[in-house]
């Protein structure tokens, strides 16, 4: 059970991958879908019997590197942390599975296609599985791959090839931090085992190490080096320009990887890495800042953005900010109540839209939607349960695990904390507010579309519609269910030692007692901004364009996301480029061919040619020259001899 | 089997091959160049097979050389052995001779239908090129080692100067002269060590110690041959043009043997015999690494040609090999033999993937191509694999051998480490792009739309690399296991003469 959860999506790749062709499409879907409901299956099992039961199993399987006293294996590893992933990865993936028999139907390459998303969940599954950091590279370098493959799906279109890179450049760049953590890890640990790493946390607490020319505390370093790989991962401000651009993929692609799966494994890591973030009051600042800021930021560039799926990619991308300043208070259960309830409903919304991007014949503009709420009924009422649950409304999900982490910022009592909270207070008005502005242009109100395509509106199969309707039992349940096992009064003995917190981090222990205005205020700001996108979008329709052309820098400003895929080409992408080139024709060609090789050829030859010149075949030239010599000769030992 | 001379076997059973295919007369030219064919590439299998033995002979708990052969050669110079034919295997060098041999048949293989002129002379410039290479990885005498790693420039010299491409003559010359002219520095070095020492014999070189104000100067030259093998920057400038000329089965040699003469002999030589010099002057490799990674790493993203371009990332690439070897600790001296072993089958398989599309359409030049993925979904995926390699994918050889050498250099100096690692960025830049103009984008180009899928043949030629790449990034053990050894007692004695330098220098004062 425990190897087949992880394995079973691999097998199921490999088949459609390599045999997809003679098999055939439909046999191909059955494969993977199977194998990944099986997995899903089995993850059941296994959260009943290690997060409910608590009985946590470590599956040795293989040794992987052992160099010195690097002694690094592969491992499966099953605790409460865990165990609540594979729920997340495995229920997410076989519902995306599923939708995308409908979804891809008129695709050419099917099985392709399927095998792309199994190997991905296979990634994904040992990411979450592993039992020491390498492993954990691991499955985050697979699924940096696996998503580059699909959204670079569709490799006719130049613009989802220059997203898949980007998705990968970008992502490497936190890589780079990963691994130096990595090596940082080993360097002070002398291990990258998970159990031997959090054993020795609190003994290294105050160890001071040389590290970039600096003496800084060893903990820190590590801790935030280890961040900049989630930060790329988890589309955090400054690596998150991926994040938007990564839409080029499929919608079920959005909806899997860059929604509920992948960009939170950024959250998982810094979670499953709580014994060494804990032991440093810095670093956990340091991602408190960040996170707010994301929130805050990604909410900003949501609330103008035209296109349906960007708007939700800025919504993932803000969410994922809640999670990682919950984070950076120590509510690390709270941070993953928001990814397990997000996963859910997100997905939901992500689907959700590609159903109305197939009803509406690939358009994506919102713009040129509205009305679209009576052709498609049960699609828009899945999306408005999705908005509600984002937006935080009870009893839906996000309420539950939204308000937990806004609360536990403010009870943290820290200064970073406190700039958290009102960072996400904004952000969740603005959340509730880019939520209705997207319904109610792409539902409600008149039909923007042409005739043509309203003619052909309607609503998808039911094999579409049924994952959304499960996804959709997820985004009203997950929050009430969950609440009181993830974050109640008793988490810790959910929890157990996956998660540790140190005594004095009493964000979470406190979250009952903040106050009343705290508690409600997520609320009130959300309805306000509902009805702040009603008032706008429905009641004063003239207002929203009098505001972009009256206030064009701010709106400006925002639509290009703060300008920072500019400054990125700027700073970096035409720069290595030109660089480059001169490197290669001026530092190769000109400087070490045209000095080196080739310089010393045509000295040589030049000088040969004067030489040559020398032996002109006139005998009385050389009889001339021998005349010359003899005379220095001759003179030279008169002189000598004196 | 100690006794069977496996070592020797290995080394001369292609030169047997060579003299058969001279033997070889015929009018029709057709069935010359089959036989030919046929003769090199069951002499290279059986060699590989041979080869195989000695890893079934090796004893991995060992740290010395194994295998040893020796025969009386020229009893009258120097030393009580005089010079002498010596052969034998640590658990360093065995990994070469197996990469050797595994690569050779694989050339033969990939030159069918690529090669149609001159087939005899160049079956048989390839059977000889892998004595010379099998031979110097074997020779444990100064004289005989330099006598093979010399040698091993007379056949690659000619397969690009006869068989290459249009500026084949200026590329064979320039690859000829950088490495000679540092190979001769070498010599003089070899002969200021044998009458310093009395001994060409390597193991006993390898424990006299040498005095340190000569170390360096030894070091010098050392360093002027086998930095221009491997090659570091800035004397790499031959490698590029010398890949883009040479026809594949020579790139694939030249990228996935000769470079690793150059490593090898820094591990063999520099480290072991020139301990003290060696730590004197690794602040100047972690120099030349750096500017190497980044700078070829910013070159290859600009290329136009397939070729050129990996030429330069494998110049990258080789950095880590060498600075991976003068961090002098376990996971970078392993790191940086791994990451040469799998730099061997990689790149090696890179070369062959430009060469499918070269054989079919004539040109390299990456602009030609786009959108091959719907003509050749199967090459797509073996390039995808092999691109995945190059970029360092954990679960692939390419990401051991980097994240060991990276793990190393950490522990050696965190400055050097973090700017190696933006190669994880720059690395999966340039990889690519090229992989997207090349096999994404629209088939547009009216010549593509008929071009085949890799056939039966070529995919026995990538079979056993992709099977080799997975395996040792998923099971490094095998490769890394029989190593431990040797590296063990490498740093042993390598520490042992740091200290040993430090006393007297104290006791100097």
């Amino acid at each position: 059970m425990y190897i087949a959860v992880v394995f079973l999506p691999l097998l199921g790749s490999i088949i459609a991958g390599l045999f997809g062709r003679v098999i055939g499409d439909r046999a191909s879907q059955v494969v993977t879908c199977t194998g990944l409901g099986l997995s899903a299956l089995c993850a059941a099992l296994i959260f009943q019997t290690v997060a409910i039961d608590g009985h946590s199993v470590t599956v040795p399987l293989l040794t992987w590197i052992k160099s010195g006293g690097l002694d690094v294996s592969w491992a499966l590893r099953f605790d409460t942390l865990t165990a609540v992933m594979l729920i997340v990865v495995t229920f997410v993936s076989f519902m995306v599975h599923v939708y995308s028999i409908g979804y891809m139907s008129h695709d050419h390459s099917i099985p392709r296609f399927m095998s792309y998303l199994s190997l991905f969940t296979f990634a994904m599954l040992m990411l979450v599985t592993a039992d020491n950091l390498v492993q954990m590279f691991f499955g985050w370098e697979g699924v940096g791959v696996a998503s580059y493959l699909l959204i670079g799906f569709w490799y006719h279109k130049p613009s989802a090839c220059a997203a898949a890179i980007k998705a990968f450049v970008v992502n490497r760049v936190g890589d780079f931090g990963f691994a130096l953590g990595i090596f940082g890890t080993f360097f002070l640990f002398g291990t990258v085992g998970f159990d031997d790493i959090f054993a020795a946390a609190p003994s290294k607490a105050q160890t001071i190490v040389h590290f970039f020319g600096c003496d800084v505390n060893a903990i820190t370093i590590v801790s935030l080096l280890l961040f900049v790989g989630a930060m790329g991962k988890s589309a955090q401000l400054g690596l998150h320009t991926w994040l938007p651009d990564a839409m080029e993929g499929p919608t079920p692609v959005s909806a899997l990887i860059h929604a509920a799966t992948m960009v939170t494994a950024g959250v998982f890591m810094v979670s499953r890495m709580s014994p060494l973030f804990e032991q440093s009051e810095t670093a956990l600042a340091v991602v408190t800042i960040i996170g707010a800021a994301t929130a805050f930021f990604a909410a900003t560039v949501g609330c103008v953005q035209n296109d349906i799926k960007r708007v939700i990619a800025y919504s993932t991308c803000s969410q994922l900010g809640y999670m990682f300043f919950a984070i950076g208070v120590s509510a690390y259960p709270a941070a993953i109540f928001h990814l397990f309830t997000h996963a859910f409903f997100k997905a939901l919304l992500f689907l959700g839209a590609g159903s109305v991007i197939h009803a509406m014949s690939d358009e994506q503009d919102i713009r040129k939607m509205g009305g679209i709420g009576k052709h498609i009924k049960v699609t828009c009422a899945l999306m408005w349960i999705g908005s509600l649950a984002l937006a935080g409304i009870p009893p839906f999900a996000g309420h539950y695990s939204k308000d937990a982490i806004l609360s536990a910022a403010w009870a943290s009592g820290s200064t970073s904390g406190h700039i958290a909270f009102f960072l996400g207070m904004g952000a969740a008005f603005m959340t509730a507010f880019y939520s209705w502005r997207l319904l109610i242009l792409v539902f409600h109100g008149k039909p923007r579309a042409d005739d043509h395509v309203m003619g052909h509106v309607h609503e998808s199969p039911l094999v579409m519609i049924i994952p959304l309707l499960v996804l959709a039992v997820g985004a009203v349940l997950s929050g009430a269910v969950g609440h009181d096992m993830f974050v109640g009064e008793e988490n810790h003995e959910f929890w157990r030692a996956a998660i540790a917190i140190l005594p004095d981090h009493t964000a979470l222990a406190s979250v009952e007692h903040v106050p009343d205005w705290v508690e409600h205020g997520p609320l009130v700001l959300a309805v306000s901004g509902i009805a702040l996108a009603y008032l706008l979008y429905v009641v004063f329709p003239a207002v929203p364009s009098f505001l972009a052309t009256n206030l064009r820098g701010l709106y400006l400003f925002a639509l290009n996301k703060w300008y920072f895929d500019e400054l990125y080409d700027f700073l970096f992408v035409r720069p290595a480029f030109k660089i480059g080139r001169g490197f290669w024709q001026g530092g190769d060609g000109a400087l070490i061919d045209g000095v080196g090789p080739d310089g010393v050829a045509a000295a040589a030859k030049d000088i040969g040619r004067r030489v040559a010149l020398l032996q002109s075949g006139y005998l009385y030239h050389y009889a001339f020259a021998m005349l010359i010599g003899i005379v220095a000769i001759v003179s030279w030992y008169a002189f000598m001899a004196h | 089997m100690e006794n069977w001379h496996l070592l020797s076997w290995t080394t001369f059973l292609p030169l047997v091959g060579a003299a058969l295919i001279l033997a070889i007369r015929g009018d029709d030219q057709a069935v010359v160049a089959r036989n030919a064919r046929n003769v090199a590439l069951l002499t290279s299998v059986v060699t590989f097979i041979v080869s195989l033995l000695i890893m079934v002979v090796f004893d991995p708990t060992q740290g010395g050389f194994q295998l040893k052969e020796t025969a009386r050669w020229m009893p009258g110079f120097g030393g009580a052995a005089g010079i002498g034919y010596a052969m034998g295997v640590d658990g360093i060098s065995v990994w070469f001779v197996l990469l050797s041999t595994f690569l050779t048949p694989l050339c033969i293989l990939s030159s069918v239908g690529a090669v149609e002129k001159r087939v005899k002379e160049y079956m048989v410039a390839f059977l000889v090129l892998e004595t010379m290479m099998v031979g110097m990885f074997c020779a444990l005498d100064l004289i005989l080692f330099y006598l093979f790693f010399e040698a091993v420039l007379i056949p690659m010299y000619l397969i690009i100067g006869v068989w290459g491409g249009a500026r084949r003559v200026y590329a064979a010359y320039k690859f000829f002269l950088y490495t000679l002219l540092g190979s001769v520095l070498m010599l003089v070095a070899m002969l200021a060590m044998y009458f310093e020492a009395g001994t060409t014999d390597i193991p006993s070189l390898m424990l006299h110690t040498f005095p340190i104000h000569l170390q360096t100067w030894l070091w010098l030259a050392f360093f002027a041959s086998f930095a221009v093998k491997v090659p570091m920057w800035p004397v790499h400038t031959w490698l590029p043009d010398a890949h883009v000329e040479a026809p594949t089965a020579g790139s694939v040699i030249l990228a996935g043997v000769l470079l690793k003469m150059g490593a090898y002999g820094f591990i063999r030589f520099s480290i072991p015999m020139l301990p003290v010099a060696s730590a004197d002057f690794t602040p100047l490799i972690y120099t030349l690494f750096i500017v190497a990674v980044i700078y070829t790493s910013l070159v290859a993203l600009v290329q136009e040609d397939m070729k050129k371009l990996i030429a330069y990332s494998s110049i990258a690439h080789m950095g880590y090999v060498t600075a991976g070897l003068f961090s002098a600790n376990p996971q970078g001296v392993e790191g940086a033999l791994f990451q040469m072993l799998s730099h061997g089958v990689v790149s090696a398989a890179l070369f062959l993937c430009v060469g499918v599309v070269y054989d079919r359409m004539h040109t390299r030049e990456i602009a030609r191509y786009g959108g091959l993925v719907d003509r050749m979904p199967r090459y797509a995926l073996v390039f995808m694999i092999f691109t995945m390699a190059s970029v360092g994918l954990p679960g692939t050889a390419g990401f051991v051998g980097e994240f060991l050498v990276l793990m190393g250099l950490f522990q050696s100096n965190t400055w050097v480490s973090a700017f190696a690692a933006t190669g994880l960025v720059l690395g999966c830049t340039y990889m690519l792009y090229l992989y997207r103009r090349v096999i994404f984008g629209k088939l547009e180009r009216e010549d593509l739309f008929s071009i085949l899928d890799i056939n039966a043949r070529e995919i026995a030629i990538f079979a056993p690399l992709i099977a080799v790449t997975i395996w040792i990034g998923v099971y490094p053990s095998t490769v890394l296991g029989p190593m431990h050894a040797s590296v063990d007692k490498l740093l042993h004695d390598y520490q042992a003469a740091q200290a040993a330098a430090h006393n007297l220098s104290i006791a100097d004062r």
